[in-house]
């Protein structure tokens, strides 16, 4: 092909339209195979791939190691709270470590912005981003768009709108960065205290009500409110949060009548959204957004460390 | 690290002629081909006709071959690990960077451990500077306990023991009612405040907000927590009528707010550093911790302002704001990252981008160097005078290199210059009479 591979995925910024889209052809192949009986295949057969996670989480995790499994890697999960990091080691010492077993792709989520792009520097193996602070998630911007390119069948157009807490929302960064890449229209909707600075700047509009916010969506993309992100006081209660940004039949109304309702979990039932709209069969894609999140991390593993290794390259 | 340190050498005594000059008089706004003949240690004359007809006869000479000769730099800010944190910096090592950098006297700050609020700290700073014969060295005195903000320190005694001026370095003092007492104190000393205007309740981001912190998911500090409390600061002035002088100025809506005050005829006097006249926040790149400061690195046109308000003396004094950092500081995550970079050594050549771009002369740029902070805080160097200590810089201004942290005298290299080309190289620095740093590229053939 040509043109140099990306040594790593660390953000959607900066990606190419070509890119994604690659990805997420690759990601489509892998969907039918996690269907059938026989999900695993070797393509990653003798690598090892490491998940370590610094923040906690279930639901990345198990899917990033879900992933790797079914393509046949040898998957080692870094427990951080009982490893040396909390012994004082540095995220620096702590990948020259990891480097030294010879990993071929590190998966890491970092409570701090920039981390996963520090590391990067650090090792040679590829590194992918599963959520680094407050500054991007490329795997859930990419999966969520698989799961609207399924529905809708192109993101080109489609006028979307992420609600809730923008301002500590890598979710939200990354979307805003793939949904434009992509052709897409993109509205932010939310309190003003959780509205980051100059986030027009980033192209979206700003709303600051719902009602206005939803208006003729074709998505409508909940945010989880980070209550463990805040420092001080950004909304007076949850539930007077829940009576004007949470979503809900009633707020829904104005909202195209087909449009998809997404989350990118673990949900807050009664704070950003009403049961009745999460559970809501027709127009909820919360699960599949979940079973969407294998595939596209199969394909990135895959198109980092398999043997299709040009699929990310047009970025670089 | 292309010069030689002259460590160590007796006080100068008897004369030298530096001649074939391009002399740089602040207090006088000259600049003129001349001659400087230095008597044990002072300045006994200088000027342009001085020595005119050639060398002088039986005395020490230098043959200054055209190069610019100006009073020897005074900064204003300086951080050393010592005591505390000697590993990231001695009093030894930054005054070889500082002679390195063309400094002849500096003050350092009060933040450290133990902080200085105690007047024995004062005298162990001047000891210090007495063993190691660099640059002069003075010490602000803590002007609160502990720096916290609270209680006031001792500054009669810190005074008495040698303190210039009193500060709480990087810690503003978000309590009005403390500030409001230590300006009425000190005006019992006469004593100088020095302050950084940041609002503390704003100020707990990593970078300046916008933009760019929102696109790098890190939280900022609005640039209007700077001028809240510089309109703040204004007014106890005006309250109290005590000397103050705000540190590190970095935004458009402050300096506006100053050259108002100034017009008013209130003292108030203010500095800058070079980050914030040479760099924007676009220099925090891709996570680069060297461009975490406090104040943070602002916009564009915030930089725009600081210079103008250097040009037009709304800015007083440019400090260096030298804060050394080790790696373990400084190879983390951008918001775990310590603030600080160092500028001993980048001071004189990132400044002299003013000149190079036409907004400040050689006389000017000095006067903010040197005259001017050396007056503030009432030192003895940072002029041409009759009497005055032979406290001089000669550089050459158009001398190219680039800055590489590796080749940085100080002892960490965290500096948010790294890898900017400069255009200005300091080729000795003379304190007292003596010699005490040397380019290579400038070999004191004695003229005949």
């Amino acid at each position: 092909m040509g043109v140099p591979r990306l040594p790593h995925l660390l953000g959607i910024e900066g990606l190419a339209p070509e890119s994604i889209s690659g990805l997420l052809d690759l990601s489509e192949s892998y969907i039918d195979q996690n269907r059938s009986i026989d999900k695993r295949r070797d393509v990653l057969a003798g690598r090892t791939v490491i998940n370590l996670f610094f923040e906690n989480s279930t639901r990345t995790r198990t899917s990033f190691e879900v992933a790797a499994k079914r393509l046949g890697a040898d998957v080692i999960n870094m427990d951080v709270a009982t490893s040396s990091v909390r012994k004082g080691e540095t995220l620096l010492d702590t990948a020259m470590t990891l480097n030294a077993m010879r990993p071929d792709a590190i998966v890491v989520r970092h409570h701090e912005s920039g981390a996963v792009n520090l590391l990067a520097q650090k090792v040679n193996c590829a590194v992918i981003n599963g959520g680094d602070g407050q500054h991007e998630h490329p795997t859930q911007a990419l999966l969520d768009a698989l799961t609207i390119r399924r529905r809708r069948g192109s993101l080109e157009g489609l006028l979307v709108a992420i609600c809730g807490d923008i301002m500590h929302s890598r979710v939200a960064r990354s979307n805003i960065h793939l949904l434009q890449i992509m052709g897409a229209r993109v509205r932010v909707v939310g309190p003003p205290t959780l509205m980051p600075t100059d986030i027009d700047k980033l192209g979206v509009e700003v709303h600051y009500s719902m009602r206005s916010g939803l208006k003729d969506v074709d998505i409508v993309m909940m945010l989880r409110l980070q209550t463990e992100r805040m420092q001080g006081s950004f909304v007076p209660s949850v539930s007077e949060y829940f009576r004007f940004f949470g979503l809900d039949t009633e707020k829904l109304k104005v909202a195209k009548p087909d449009a998809l309702i997404m989350h990118p979990g673990p949900m807050n039932r009664g704070v950003e959204i009403d049961s009745e709209v999460a559970d809501d069969l027709d127009r909820s894609v919360i699960h599949e957004q979940v079973e969407m999140g294998v595939a596209v991390r199969m394909a990135c593993l895959d198109a980092l460390i398999g043997g299709r290794r040009n699929t990310l390259g047009a970025a670089a | 690290m292309s010069g030689k340190i002259v460590r160590g050498g007796a006080p100068h005594t008897g004369s030298t002629a530096f001649i074939n000059a391009r002399i740089v008089d602040p207090t006088a706004n000259a600049e003129y081909a001349g001659a400087i003949l230095i008597s044990d240690g002072k300045i006994a004359d200088f000027g342009p006709n001085l020595f005119a007809s050639g060398a002088p006869y039986g005395i020490e000479s230098v043959d200054c071959r055209g190069l610019y000769l100006a009073p020897g730099i005074v900064d204003a800010r300086v951080h050393t690990g010592e005591p505390g944190e000697e590993y990231k910096e001695t009093l030894e090592s930054a005054g070889v960077a500082a002679a390195v950098g063309g400094i002849t006297s500096m003050i350092v700050l009060p933040d450290n451990e133990p902080p200085f609020d105690d007047a024995s700290l004062i005298e162990f700073v001047a000891r210090r500077a007495r063993q190691i014969k660099l640059a002069n060295m003075y010490a602000y005195g803590a002007l609160t306990v502990g720096l916290e903000g609270k209680e006031l320190a001792e500054m009669g005694l810190l005074a008495e023991a040698g303190a210039v001026a009193f500060t709480d370095a990087d810690h503003a003092v978000g309590n009005a009612q403390v500030l409001r007492r230590a300006l009425y104190y000190a005006k019992a000393f006469d004593a100088l405040i020095v302050h950084l205007p940041q609002e503390p309740t704003l100020s707990g981001g990593h970078m300046t907000s916008g933009a760019m912190a929102t696109r790098l998911g890190l939280s900022g500090v609005p640039p209007l927590a700077e001028v809240m409390l510089v309109e703040r600061d204004i007014r106890l002035v005006e309250m109290t009528g005590g000397r103050l002088h705000l540190s590190k100025i970095s935004t458009a809506e402050s300096v506006k707010v100053i050259a108002a005050a100034k017009a008013r005829g209130l003292k108030i006097t203010c500095d800058t550093a070079p980050p914030y006249f040479a760099l924007n926040d676009l220099a925090v790149g891709d996570y680069r911790t060297f461009g975490k400061l406090v104040p943070p690195l602002r916009c564009e046109a915030d930089r725009v302002a600081v210079v103008e308000g250097l040009r037009s003396g709304t800015i007083d004094a440019i400090v260096s704001d030298h804060r050394p950092q080790d790696q373990d500081s400084k190879r983390v995550p951008f918001a775990q990252a310590e603030p600080g970079g160092v500028g001993l050594e980048t001071l004189l050549p990132v400044s002299l981008e003013l000149m190079h771009n036409g907004q400040l002369t050689l006389p000017q740029l000095f006067q903010r160097l040197s005259s001017a902070p050396a007056q503030l805080f009432n030192l003895p160097g940072g002029k041409l005078a009759k009497g005055a200590p032979a406290d001089l810089v000669l550089f050459d201004a158009d001398f190219a290199w680039q800055v590489d942290r590796d080749d940085l005298w100080s002892k960490t290299k965290n500096s948010p210059f790294d890898e900017r080309p400069v255009q200005g190289q300091v080729m000795a620095t003379i304190v007292g009479g003596r010699t005490i740093y040397r380019h290579d590229s400038f070999t004191p053939a004695a003229a005949t």
